[in-house]
C-alpha cells in the first residue's frame, strides 16, 4: 500500500509538469470562462437557462473531449513507459506489479478528473456570481456521472496500454474506440432502426451499453427527468427502468466496465513479459 | 549460489532468443558476459530480473522465482540500465520513489555520487532526463552501489561516461564487498578485466563459453 501511494503520487507530480496537463485544464477551466463570457448562460434553448444551459452545454462538451483526452494521455502511460525503457529501471526496483499498476491508475485519475470537477466547480461560482441558486443535486449527480465517465475511459486507456505493446498501435486504437463509441456505433443503430430488422428494444438496450450514450442520457436527466429531448426512446427507457435507477445505472454501470477493463489490463500486465 | 538459470528458453515471435541455458551464479562471482548483439546477454538479464515468463526451464534468485516473487528478489538486486532511460521524474523524486521503494539512505547516494564528481544536492529539482547523458548514468550508478545488494548487474553501465568517469566508475567497483557478486555485460572485456574472475560468451542464444579468469 505505501508503494501504491508512493507511485500514485508521483505520477501525479509527473503529470503536474507535463504540457498535456496544462492543455487539458486550460480547455475545461477556459471552456467553462468563455461560456459565460459569451452569455450562454443567458440564452434559453428548449427551456433551459442560466446555470443549466451552461451546463448543457458542458455536457456536450465533455462527451466529446473527456474520453479522447484520456484516451491519448492515458494509453502512453504503460506502452509509453515500456518503450522508452522506463518501466524496465522503474521495476528494477522492488515495487510489485500490483502497486505498480494501480498506484499509476490512481494516480492519473487524479490528474484527469480534477481539472473537469474544477471546470464544473467554477461554472457553478460563476452561475451563483451571477445570481442563480445552487442546484446541489444535480451538481452533486453531474460530479458522480463526470466520476464514472472518467473512470470507464481510464480502465479502457490502461487496458490498452497494457495489451498493446507499441505507443502508436495503441494511440491509434483509442481513437478508433472513441470514434466508434462517440459516432459510429449510434450510426450503424440508426441504421438498423430504419430498417426495421432488428426490435427497436433491441436497438435501445445496445445503444445503452455505450457509456457514452449512458452519459449523455444521464446527464440530460438531471435537467429533464422526463427526458423530452431525446423522443420516443424516453418512454421504453423511463417505463423500464424509471428516472432513479436510469440515474443510478448511468453511474454504476460505467465503473463496473471500467473496473473489468482495468483489472484485466492488470492481468495481461502480470502474466504477458512486461518489456 | 545466487542466481541459477536452468534449461532457460524463450522465445520472441517465433525466434528462440534464449536457447536452453544454464547458467549459475555464486557468491563473490564477478563476471563479465560478453557476445554479439542478438546473443541473448540482456534477455537473460531481463529473465533474471523477473521481466520475461521464460518459455522453459526454470530461473532462481537467492532460492525464489522473479516472477512470482518479484519483490523480494529486486530486493537483493541492483541494475543499471544500458542507457538511462528519459525518466520524467525530478532527481528529487526519483530519490524520494527508490529511498521508500528500497531502503535507500539517501545520504549514501549523495556520498556515492559525490565520489563520482557529481554534486546531486544542486540539482534535485531539475528533471532526471535534462541531465547529460553521463550524469543521469553517475546517478544511476550511485544508486545501484548505494542499493545493499547481493547482486549488482550492470549492462554496459560506462557507455556514456567520458574516461575520467569511467576511471572513477571502475575505482568504486574495486571497493564492492568481495561477497557481493556483479554481473557486466560488456563488448570490452579489456576495460574491466581487472575487476572479474569469470567471462560467459555467449552467441544464438546459448551459452558457449563460461570459464574462471
Amino acid at each position: 500500500m505505501k508503494n501504491l501511494l508512493l507511485i500514485a503520487y508521483l505520477d501525479v507530480k509527473e503529470s503536474l509538469r507535463s504540457k498535456w496537463f496544462y492543455v487539458y485544464s486550460v480547455v475545461f477551466g477556459g471552456l467553462m470562462a468563455l461560456f459565460f463570457i459569451t452569455g450562454v448562460s443567458d440564452s434559453v434553448v428548449m427551456g433551459f437557462t442560466g446555470l443549466s444551459r451552461m451546463l448543457l452545454i458542458f455536457i456536450q462538451v465533455t462527451i466529446i473531449i473527456l474520453p479522447i483526452f484520456i484516451l491519448i494521455t492515458t494509453v502512453k502511460s504503460i506502452s509509453g513507459d515500456r518503450e522508452s525503457n522506463v518501466l524496465e529501471y522503474m521495476l528494477s526496483f522492488p515495487v510489485s506489479l500490483k502497486d505498480y499498476y494501480w498506484g499509476k491508475m490512481l494516480g492519473r485519475f487524479a490528474t484527469v478528473f480534477l481539472p473537469v470537477f474544477l471546470a464544473l466547480i467554477l461554472g457553478v461560482i460563476f452561475g451563483l456570481f451571477k445570481g442563480g441558486a445552487l442546484p446541489w443535486k444535480m451538481i452533486f449527480l453531474y460530479s458522480a456521472l463526470l466520476f464514472s465517465l472518467s473512470f470507464i475511459f481510464l480502465g479502457l486507456a490502461f487496458f490498452l496500454s497494457t495489451i498493446l505493446k507499441s505507443t502508436d498501435i495503441a494511440l491509434g486504437a483509442s481513437f478508433v474506440v472513441w470514434i466508434a463509441l462517440l459516432a459510429f456505433i449510434d450510426i450503424a443503430l440508426m441504421g438498423l432502426m430504419l430498417q426495421n430488422r432488428v426490435s427497436d428494444e433491441l436497438i435501445i438496450t445496445l445503444a445503452m451499453l455505450n457509456p457514452i450514450e449512458v452519459f449523455r442520457i444521464g446527464a440530460i436527466s438531471l435537467f429533464d427527468p422526463e427526458l423530452t429531448v431525446i423522443g420516443p426512446v424516453a418512454y421504453y427507457l423511463l417505463d423500464t427502468l424509471g428516472s432513479v435507477w436510469l440515474i443510478i445505472y448511468a453511474f454504476v454501470y460505467p465503473i463496473v466496465i471500467g473496473l473489468i477493463l482495468a483489472y484485466l489490463g492488470y492481468v495481461a500486465f502480470r502474466k504477458k513479459d512486461l518489456l | 549460489m545466487l542466481a541459477i538459470a536452468k534449461n532457460v528458453t524463450k522465445s520472441f515471435m517465433g525466434t528462440k532468443v534464449l536457447d536452453n541455458v544454464n547458467l549459475t551464479i555464486n557468491q563473490g562471482d564477478r563476471i563479465a558476459m560478453m557476445g554479439p548483439n542478438g546473443a541473448g546477454k540482456t534477455t537473460i538479464v531481463r529473465a533474471l530480473l523477473g521481466f520475461y515468463h521464460i518459455d522453459s526451464g526454470e530461473i532462481k534468485v537467492n532460492g525464489a522465482d522473479p516472477i512470482k516473487n518479484r519483490v523480494d528478489v529486486l530486493k537483493s538486486i541492483s541494475f543499471i540500465p544500458q542507457l538511462p532511460p528519459p525518466v520524467r521524474l525530478s532527481i528529487e523524486e526519483l530519490l524520494s520513489f527508490v529511498e521508500k521503494s528500497s531502503d535507500i539512505s539517501r545520504e549514501k547516494i549523495f556520498e556515492e555520487s559525490g565520489r563520482m564528481d557529481l554534486d546531486l544536492k544542486n540539482q534535485l529539482n531539475k528533471p532526471f532526463f535534462k541531465l547529460s547523458g553521463g550524469m543521469k548514468q553517475k546517478l544511476l550508478i550511485a544508486i545501484a552501489l548505494s542499493k545493499k545488494s547481493n547482486l549488482l548487474i550492470f549492462d554496459e553501465p560506462t557507455a556514456n561516461l567520458d574516461p575520467k568517469g569511467r576511471e572513477k566508475f571502475y575505482e568504486l567497483l574495486t571497493e564492492i564487498d568481495p561477497a557481493c557478486s556483479t554481473l557486466f555485460i560488456t563488448h570490452r572485456l579489456d576495460e574491466i578485466e581487472g575487476l572479474v574472475n569469470r567471462k560467459i560468451y555467449m552467441d544464438l542464444g546459448k551459452v558457449v563459453e563460461d570459464e574462471k579468469i
